[in-house]
Parts: structure tokens; C-alpha cells; sequence
């Protein structure tokens, strides 16, 4: 079962784990909102050591306004960053 | 918050990969002209291809690979010398080659 729903308001975990992880860093810290549910995945940290990739992750495209992500961002003000992030890499607001 | 490479934040220390791009600050265009690839370049390609298609190797394993490259040779290689090195490291830790003989092939192939 997904943890969050469409709708629901996320914030980017902080971290560099060492090895291979999908979460760019301009994203890291950032607060967003659940766009659409993509299903669950083989989880491509483990894959990236051999493993097979279970347990399975849920991810999440998750939106983001350009203009809180880029500091000198001139584009609309209402223009929206789309991007897909692991479950694990999601928290509540309430959870810092 | 603002996730800024070597700031301390109250979740530690963000170490940005040598890979991860977005956002750092470049005035040089992107070059979009396109080029032949060279011989051993097409090699290298044909050989991911294969490794991958016998299970030997993974999308997901190659960028672990790339993204461990230490930053100052990672910026002195160009892409398919990444992949070179990817390969060699992954079929060296799946115990298909040993690094011995990778050296022994590559100086008989300099030899010749």
C-alpha cells in the first residue's frame, strides 16, 4: 500500500548515500505535491549492486514549483518540474 | 530548504555526485553537433550490449559504476571511456575476467 496520495503535500529527503540513487540534488530538501502514482518498482539501488531489487518500491511523480527550486528562475511564475522519486526519498511536511 | 553541496544541515553533510548536474552554474553551450564514433567506441558499445543481454550487466550497475569514478578522472574521461571502465569493473566483480587477464589481452593486442 502507497504511503501518500495524489494531492498530498511532500518534502525531499536530504541524503548522499554512497552507491547509485535517482534523486537529483537541486530536488533534495525541496517541498512538493504528489502528482500521480506510478506504481511499484524494482528499487535501482540495489539493482545497481546485482540484487534483485525487492522489496519493491512505489514511485511518485511529484510536482514542483520552478520558482522555489531555481532562485533566479525568470520563466512563469505559475511553470511546474515534474519529476519521478522513490517512496523512501518522501516525507511528510510534518516530518522535516 | 535549499539542499547546497558540502553545506552542513541538520541531516548531515549533502555531498554532491560527480554526475549530478542540475542547477551548477556553466555560460558554455551544450555542444549539439553530432560525430562519428570512433572504432573501438562502437566495440565498447556492442560489448555493453551483449553483457546486458546475457544478464551480465545492468543499466542500474553501470551508473553505480560511473558515479564512483573519483571527480578529477571522471572529468578527464569522455563517455564511452566511463562505459570502458564500467565494464571492465563489473566483469571483473562478476569473476567472468580477471583483471590479470584483461592486462594479458590488452598488452598481446599492443604487442601485435
Amino acid at each position: 500500500m502507497e504511503r501518500f496520495k495524489v494531492g498530498d503535500t511532500v518534502k525531499v529527503r536530504i541524503d548522499s548515500p554512497s552507491g547509485h540513487y535517482r534523486t537529483p540534488i537541486y530536488i533534495q530538501g525541496m517541498t512538493g505535491v504528489i502528482e500521480s502514482v506510478c506504481g511499484r518498482f524494482k528499487n535501482p539501488e540495489k539493482l545497481a549492486y546485482g540484487h534483485d531489487g525487492y522489496p519493491l518500491e512505489t514511485l511518485y511523480t511529484v510536482e514542483f514549483i520552478q520558482r522555489d527550486l531555481w532562485p533566479d528562475y525568470t520563466g512563469n511564475i505559475a511553470d511546474k518540474l515534474l519529476i519521478d522519486i522513490y517512496e523512501h526519498w518522501l516525507n511528510t511536511i510534518n516530518e522535516g | 530548504m535549499l539542499a547546497v553541496d558540502g553545506v552542513i544541515s541538520d541531516m548531515g553533510a549533502i555531498m554532491r555526485g560527480v554526475h549530478d548536474r542540475g542547477g551548477l552554474p556553466d555560460d558554455t553551450p551544450i555542444n549539439r553537433e553530432e560525430h562519428e564514433m570512433m572504432d573501438w567506441e562502437l566495440r565498447v558499445d556492442a560489448m555493453h550490449a551483449v553483457l546486458g543481454n546475457k544478464g551480465l550487466r545492468s543499466t542500474d550497475q553501470m551508473r553505480r559504476v560511473i558515479e564512483s569514478i573519483p571527480k578529477d578522472q571522471y572529468e578527464q574521461m569522455t563517455y564511452y571511456e566511463r562505459w570502458a571502465f564500467a565494464l571492465e569493473t563489473l566483469v571483473t566483480e562478476n569473476e567472468l575476467l580477471s583483471a590479470e587477464e584483461i592486462d594479458q589481452k590488452m598488452s598481446d593486442i599492443v604487442g601485435n
